[in-house]
């Protein structure tokens, strides 16, 4: 076929494209990623018995608005990565402030703490699972992002698969944040980091593969 | 070039908006700057610009939802039309060819060249690889210009699966050629 006959077929019979597809496919995935990592927290995990108590301290919301802000950033940057030619802008500090916050917390506590009591605020007492569960937590929201993402042309796979897993993520550690008993933000520089990254890195390996279109 | 920008975001505007002859126009504009783009990008693959054109314009089209018109035409397509370059690089495996220098995208709407050279696939046999109902309901309406309606009462289908039909043809066209090239 020529390609002037290829612009024929093309350019025939169209019908007006509707706005805001990006919107609605969001509109898709990211409740799923939200109520499936809920949902697969409560499951497999369970609420914190103590969850009535800590949800009138102040340390319970500032533990939540982390992954919550990242989760902001992560959103703007998939958003932007899923369409052509776009860049993250605004998406970066969004992403980098939070993070940089809970270090500077997490190293004040570290350096003011007594010697014996500075590795248990870091290694609380679940360090070896947290990055795990928060990686289960992220599956549903993973595929769901992926394919919302895969459908809007991203052009950069990598940054696009590596800013979808976060984005899923951090969604999948606000919901973890319910059951998590771990209240130091020391311990939630390493170890909710380590668990949120571990989609990231995954997302990069797979977006080259799994966005292409 | 700053009128380029302005006349095809004019013409792509209105196809956005179901106008068939301003839509048409802009892809025969845009198929020019390809062309112009390409053979300047890919001299030594020459007889691969005309196959780049086509998968880059279905590309184009089948990407088109996620315009929008606050940001440059240029820099969108340019950005669809380096990624299926690089694309082709890849599947090509030719190693030397990953280091074209990466141009700016105002480079897109730089030149223009009108004759086209043979393309070495073609779209036109690969259709036939597509299931009935999709390639019948392209057939229809996009080749012998029937109307949605008039296809559906051909084919027996309701016109939202007509519509659905081509739309989902055509992506899966995009990966044939893809998976060609």
């Amino acid at each position: 076929m020529r390609t002037d006959d290829l612009v024929g077929v093309l350019s025939t019979g169209i019908t007006p494209v509707k706005s805001g597809t990006a919107a609605r496919r969001f509109g898709v995935s990211l409740p799923v990623a939200a109520i499936g990592a809920a949902l697969l927290m409560a499951t497999v995990f369970g609420l914190r018995p103590d969850l009535s108590v800590v949800v009138r301290t102040a340390i319970f919301w500032e533990k939540l608005a982390f992954p919550l802000c990242l989760a902001i950033g992560a959103l703007i940057a998939t958003v932007r990565l899923a369409r052509p030619g776009a860049r993250v802008g605004a998406g970066w500090p969004v992403m980098a402030i939070p993070v940089v916050i809970v270090w500077t917390a997490a190293i004040l506590i570290v350096v003011t703490a007594a010697p014996q009591d500075r590795l248990p605020a870091i290694l609380g007492r679940t360090w070896r699972s947290c990055p795990f569960n928060i990686f289960l937590l992220a599956i549903p929201g993973f595929i769901a992002i992926f394919w919302t993402v895969k459908g809007l042309a991203p052009t950069r796979l990598r940054l696009a698969g590596a800013v979808s897993g976060l984005l899923a993520s951090s969604i999948a550690t606000v919901a973890y944040c319910f059951h998590c008993p771990e209240m130091s933000p020391a311990f939630w520089s390493i170890w909710y980091v380590a668990g949120m990254l571990l989609p990231t890195a995954l997302g990069t390996l797979l977006g080259p593969k799994l966005l292409r279109w | 070039m700053y009128s380029a920008e302005q006349r095809l975001k004019a013409l792509f505007v209105t196809g956005l908006a179901g106008n068939a002859s301003e839509y048409r126009s802009f892809l025969c504009e845009l198929t020019r700057h390809l062309r112009g783009y390409l053979r300047k990008r890919i001299p030594q693959l020459h007889d691969d610009v005309e196959d780049l054109i086509q998968e880059i314009l279905l590309a184009v089209h089948n990407a088109r939802h996620t315009y929008r018109p606050d940001e440059p035409l240029t820099a969108w397509v340019h950005a669809i039309a380096r990624y299926k370059l690089m694309d082709f690089f890849r599947t090509r495996a030719r190693r030397e060819s990953m280091h074209e220098p990466l141009d700016e995208h105002d480079d897109i709407f730089a030149e223009s060249e009108d004759e086209p050279a043979d393309a070495r696939r073609d779209i036109g046999k690969l259709l036939g690889h597509l299931p009935d109902k999709q390639r019948l309901s392209i057939l229809h309406v996009k080749l012998q210009g029937l109307s949605v309606a008039e296809a559906a009462r051909l084919t027996g289908l309701s016109e939202s699966a007509v519509k659905v039909s081509i739309h989902r043809g055509l992506k899966a066209l995009a990966t044939l050629v893809r998976g060609i090239a």
